[in-house]
């Protein structure tokens, strides 16, 4: 976590892995998004923050696959897609991690690893093979700290369980990867497992992310640039150099302002 | 599942202690965490007490006796299991149990449907009454325990009209061979118990459906979100759950050689079956369960009970006990499972 971060280079940002154009969404009368565009560079980390209600779980399941937008595109490696499905975006390579995590409790770390994609032999499941191959998987991504893969999921604390989730959507190999606020309810020993996961992920250049949170100070140091969504729309778009959490939270509270003279009115 | 993997070699570092205690203890900590393994003593225990004080327990005819008040039971309860495990429940199971008969002696008299099809139809219905349940349940979102109340008394109505609630003899042409090798024979319903329960215990601990099952029960939406077809897997279960009761049935039928209304007893054989899932070690909250400690609880039941009339103490109080039993079975499940959270690893 103490190495400092490369710039990002001018081809990735001029050659986005991902990116969406325009998308507006209602849901009857409520306008959830009302244009929001954005970009990811090819091996990128984009911080997209915004307050609850600012549209974030909305532009989320767009991007995963799960809504369809009312209007706008989305365009992977240059081509624009339109995702029918959470599975099939995931069959292009988009995944997404859940904030309230796709982990089946009751079942072992491996199982939950392969789950919907186990390997069988006459329709058996390869246990040990899923075992073998969990264990190599999260050494590779430098989970360490789960040292049996055969516990089950509801013995791990917070963070290893989203380091687990995280694992999971790498290994089925995600080229965008979608976290939903990957820190929520996590303390900072926990934390800190997952912002150096974050970190290592971007290390290997394979993985673009786009790291959704609404408390964007635990995020910014593994971010490339920053995001800001505020009543459907994008109201800032920054390299994390170039802004700070001074003007991050100037933008938030200055929200926050409006909203109380709205109510005082 | 946690059984599973607990009985394997665990991965990675061991607490230093662990590696010097005796193979004999490690082992009898490894039993003792087994979810069916409490059970299985219940039902030793019960066992050396009745044969100390009664002669005649370990007869052969009298164990052919707790063989046959054992299985119709533990084969309902392997599809309750399935139910229990992926979070839903089926109180018409039992009803089906007494439908399934009817159904085939229907085919078989007055349809002249030949004896194998005959059966055969009489589960291809009850399967379609399962898949009505499973539609109930995931598509118009009843909860399972109210829909299948429903459906129970549907079929009782549909039982004792088709009826008339008189009894029926078994179709001639299932006389002989057909009926003693599906449940007349002394040892053919365990046999088909044991079967049923063999494969379904590797169907829910070593195949996608198994974890599908627990995964749908133990965390609907992750399960959803990861892809799984949830309402398949939850509607499938309805219909196996459907399909052993009418097997058991059936068997049920053969062995007592009529085809009677009141087969299972209305709600007994329903009842019978979750009580032996629960002793077993299935929560009812859905995400865990063990098919083989089912079949310990259906043995358990059926010993006691056989035990109580040998022993020449009333039946009455047998409800007593069975109540009691389910109760501190549940207290210990949650007392065990507490403890293996806390010392599993």
């Amino acid at each position: 976590m103490s190495q400092p971060l490369p710039e990002p280079t001018r081809e990735s940002l001029s050659e986005p892995v991902f990116r969406a154009d325009n998308l507006a969404k209602s849901f009857g009368a409520v306008v959830a998004l009302s244009d929001v565009s954005l970009r990811l560079g090819r091996g990128e980390v984009l911080g997209l923050i915004g307050d609850n209600g600012a549209g974030k779980s909305t532009l989320v399941k767009i991007l995963c696959g799960f809504h369809k937008p009312d209007a706008g595109t989305i365009s992977l490696q240059g081509e624009e897609v339109s995702l029918r499905s959470v599975e099939h975006a995931r069959s292009l390579g988009i995944d997404i991690v859940y904030q309230d995590l796709a982990l089946v409790n009751e079942l072992s770390v491996f199982h939950n690893m392969f789950l919907n994609r186990e390997p069988v032999r006459w329709r058996l499941l390869q246990n040990r093979q899923m075992r073998r191959l969990a264990r190599q998987h999260l050494e590779s991504l430098g989970i360490t700290t789960i040292s049996d893969v055969g516990v089950e999921v509801a013995k791990l604390s917070g963070g290893q369980r989203q380091a687990i989730a995280v694992a999971r959507a790498v290994y089925s190999d995600a080229k965008v990867l979608l976290l939903d606020e990957p820190l929520a309810a996590m303390g900072a020993k926990e934390g800190a497992l997952i912002l150096d996961l974050i970190q290592d992920l971007r290390a290997t250049g394979d993985v673009s992310m786009i790291v959704i949170a609404h408390n964007y100070a635990q995020i910014l140091e593994v971010c490339d640039r920053i995001n800001v969504l505020q009543h459907g729309r994008i109201t800032l778009d920054k390299p994390v150099a170039e802004t700070s959490i001074e003007e991050l939270t100037d933008l938030m509270v200055t929200e926050y302002r409006n909203a109380r003279r709205e109510l005082g009115a | 599942m946690a059984t599973e993997t607990r009985s394997s070699t665990p991965v990675g570092k061991r607490p230093a202690g662990v590696a010097t205690t005796p193979a004999w203890r490690r082992f009898a900590r490894g039993f003792l965490y087994r979810r069916e393994a409490s059970v299985l003593l219940v039902l030793l225990g019960l066992a050396v007490y009745f044969r100390f004080t009664s002669p005649v327990f370990l007869d052969r005819a009298n164990l052919v006796n707790i063989a046959q008040a054992t299985a119709p039971g533990a084969i309902v309860a392997v599809g309750i299991v399935l139910l229990l495990v992926s979070g839903e429940i089926d109180l018409s199971v039992g009803m089906v149990f007494a439908l399934a008969p009817f159904l085939m002696h229907y085919a078989a008299d007055f349809y002249g449907v030949p004896p194998i099809p005959a059966i055969l139809l009489s589960l291809v219905i009850s399967a379609l009454i399962g898949l009505g349940n499973g539609l109930i349940v995931c598509l118009l979102k009843v909860p399972s325990f109210v829909a299948t109340l429903g459906t129970f008394y549907v079929l009782q109505g549909v039982v004792l009209t088709t009826s008339n609630a008189y009894p029926a003899e078994i179709p001639p042409s299932m006389e002989g061979r057909i009926r003693s090798w599906l449940g007349a024979g002394d040892w053919a319903e365990l046999a088909w118990c044991l079967l049923i329960v063999a494969v379904f215990h590797v169907v829910l601990t070593r195949m996608r459906w198994g974890i599908y099952t627990v995964s749908v029960g133990g965390n609907l939406l992750g399960a959803t979100e990861s892809g799984i077809r949830v309402n398949r897997i939850k509607i499938g279960n309805f219909m196996i759950a459907s399909v052993l009761g009418a097997s058991a049935g059936i068997m049920e039928a053969f062995r007592v050689h009529t085809i009677d209304p009141n087969l299972g007893g209305g709600t007994g054989v329903t009842f019978t079956a979750i009580s032996a899932a629960v002793i077993g070690g299935t929560a009812l909250a859905g995400g865990s369960g063990t098919i083989i400690g089912a079949l310990l609880g259906a043995a358990v039941l059926a010993v006691l009970q056989n035990g109580f009339n040998l022993i020449g103490i009333s039946a009455n109080p047998f409800f007593l006990i069975l109540g009691t039993a389910i109760l501190i079975s549940m207290i210990a499940n949650q007392y065990l499972a507490r403890l293996r959270r806390a010392g599993g690893t």
